[in-house]
């Protein structure tokens, strides 16, 4: 494999974000930990979705990747909690164990040929069985409040890889994840199993006719999507100092990243990414204007906290009429329609 | 040894028996037509030979092997590969990636990237479709989709065609070409062709031999001359009264 060639504009953006978090300290000193800790999360969801979209874009929509970043983040707290097993290698015993749970999922769907309406469904109840395994080990879990890892010394440690209180250097932790996110993504849009993906999506007995094996195709794009949320989970685990079911194990994880992907543009490369900054701005947007408008309060009470939840739902109804490609999708095209003449690839990053 | 040898092949579809004990060889080398009318058997028999089902009882030996009950991906490794009579090419990929990821996936990998592009470059080439990278299935008429599945098929470097034209898609020009093409590919690559097909016409100007199927039995083996002199496949094209 060779190493990513870079265009100018992909290196000037890398290095823009690169240097976010100094911008934010010059500009935005007052409030740094905030905006860093908002930079963080885009970041760290945005490695998530990206995993996801691995196998979005083939059009296996699964409804369960909150089952594998919750795997990843609650195995690898909970070795740390009660064994004492440091993250270095719990992490690498979470991002296998989801993809072991990954492959055991698939491989009856993919068999059986499941696939649109009854695989969502079945991924759906991957969700549920794990948040329910979370839920009954409460002795070990904390059910339903969540737990965390047990801090080691003052909470920044290589060894227990706790890096919280530095908001500087989680935002590099994040940033390497997300890199590393658009290699695999990249890595796999080159690979000649993406074109048997594409194929098998459309037509699966045409596809096998050409000497693609479907099934196993399907297997490893699904381990490799299963083994990125469970690492973006276990880091995100690490960085919060805190996991619940509701924050990173879910049925509405596992939406959030489905809607995130949807808004962003599952075909790009830089979609998942684009997705994670609308949801999180959308989120924090709305959850200010809430919060501090006394007329929505006064109106609807503490239901009024439940309001961006259903102006979510509304969105994405919204994105999937409106813009199925997304917002990355659909401004490629745009740039396409402008110039005709040339061949515009799905991988060029927007400006 | 005849390079595919079917024996006492019989489908059953619950109580629908659709190839009842049909048993031919097909040497190597030849071009084989495999006709009857619609319903005679023809698609279920070329379906159990590529894998997309497993045949009731009978065997299926291709270079010796046995292949039946194989999956679909497992033929085409073996070196055995199939058009569709309705196209079904990948609309969502160009036709060079359509053509690339046949070669690549029907030869297991064992051939570099680099090459695989140039043999669709050349298997596109050969069936008369452009070959430039922008070129996709949009606006592709019915002749051009079937010769997009045939370029598919021989990308995957097979040894035994199997060649699905059982549909009147295409108008008389389009299926003398067809033939044509056939016929280049058995001699340029040295690619033993099953021809499946309902109308007699064309098709006997190409063959080496027919082996004739009504109701789901083999009614007739042998050169297309002797064929169309045939008193049971008079009957079955043109009814029992022009047999008499």
């Amino acid at each position: 494999m060779s190493a990513p060639r870079l265009s100018p504009a992909a290196l000037a953006g890398l290095l823009a974000v690169a240097l976010l978090p100094w911008a934010v300290r010059l500009f935005l000193g007052d409030s740094e930990k905030y905006y860093l800790h908002l930079l963080i999360q885009i970041l760290l969801w945005s490695f998530i979705y990206t995993g996801w979209s691995l196998m979005g874009r083939f059009g296996l929509t699964s409804l369960g990747h909150g089952a594998f970043s919750g795997i990843g983040a609650y195995v690898t707290v909970l070795l740390w909690n009660f064994a004492g097993v440091s993250p270095w290698l719990g992490i690498p015993v979470a991002v296998v164990a989801a993809t072991i749970v990954g492959v055991l999922v698939g491989y009856p769907c993919f068999r059986l040929r499941i696939a649109g309406h009854y695989f969502a469904l079945m991924t759906l109840a991957l969700t549920e069985f794990v948040r329910l395994c979370i839920v009954g080990l409460r002795d070990y879990t904390g059910g339903s409040l969540g737990t965390q890892p047990k801090r080691y010394g003052d909470g920044l440690s290589l060894y227990a890889m706790q890096f919280e209180p530095d908001r500087m250097l989680s935002f590099y932790v994040a940033f390497a994840l997300w890199l590393f996110g658009l290699y695999v993504w990249r890595h796999v849009d080159r690979s000649m199993d993406r074109y048997a993906l594409d194929a098998a999506s459309q037509d699966e007995d045409a596809a096998a006719s050409v000497g693609i094996d479907v099934t196993r195709e399907k297997l490893k794009i699904t381990a490799l999507s299963a083994a990125m949320c469970a690492l973006g989970g276990a880091v995100f685990g690490q960085y919060q100092m805190y996991i619940g079911p509701d924050t990173i194990a879910g049925l509405g994880t596992s939406l959030n990243i489905v809607f995130a992907v949807v808004a962003g543009g599952m075909w790009a490369m830089l979609g998942p990414t684009v997705g994670a900054v609308f949801t999180q701005l959308l989120s924090e947007g709305l959850r200010v204007v809430i919060q501090s408008s006394g007329i929505l309060k006064s109106v609807l009470g503490s239901a009024a906290l439940a309001l961006d939840s259903a102006i979510y739902g509304l969105l994405l109804v919204l994105f999937i009429i409106y813009m199925p490609k997304g917002i990355v999708g659909t401004l490629l095209e745009r740039r396409r329609q402008a110039r005709p003449a040339r061949v515009a690839r799905a991988e060029t990053p927007p400006a | 040894m005849a390079l595919l040898a079917v024996s006492q092949l019989t489908k059953r579809f619950g109580g629908f028996t659709a190839v009842s004990n049909v048993s031919f060889d097909v040497e190597d080398g030849e071009i084989l037509g495999l006709i009857g009318p619609n319903g005679s058997g023809k698609s279920t028999i070329f379906n159990c030979i590529a894998g997309m089902y497993v045949p009731t009882s009978g065997s299926i030996r291709f270079e010796g092997q046995e292949i039946a009950g194989l999956s679909a991906d497992k033929v085409c490794h073996r070196g055995i590969g199939r058009t569709y009579q309705i196209p079904r090419p990948f609309r969502n990929l160009t036709l060079l990636e359509n053509v690339a990821l046949s070669a690549w996936f029907g030869q297991q990998r064992a051939v570099s990237r680099a090459e695989c592009w140039r043999q669709a470059e050349r298997a596109l080439a050969l069936v008369g479709l452009p070959t430039d990278a922008g070129a996709t299935t949009d606006g592709l008429g019915a002749g051009a989709l079937k010769q997009l599945e045939l370029a598919r098929a021989l990308a995957t470097q097979p040894r035994l065609l199997l060649a699905d034209e059982s549909l009147n898609g295409l108008d008389h020009a389009e299926t003398e070409q067809a033939a044509d093409m056939l016929q280049r590919i058995r001699t340029e690559m040295k690619i033993t062709i099953v021809w499946v097909e309902h109308i007699m016409g064309v098709l006997m100007r190409v063959v080496d031999r027919v082996v004739v199927l009504d109701h789901g039995e083999k009614i007739f083996d042998g050169a297309p001359k002797a064929a169309q002199a045939d008193r049971r496949v008079v009957e079955v094209y043109l009814g029992a009264d022009a047999a008499a």
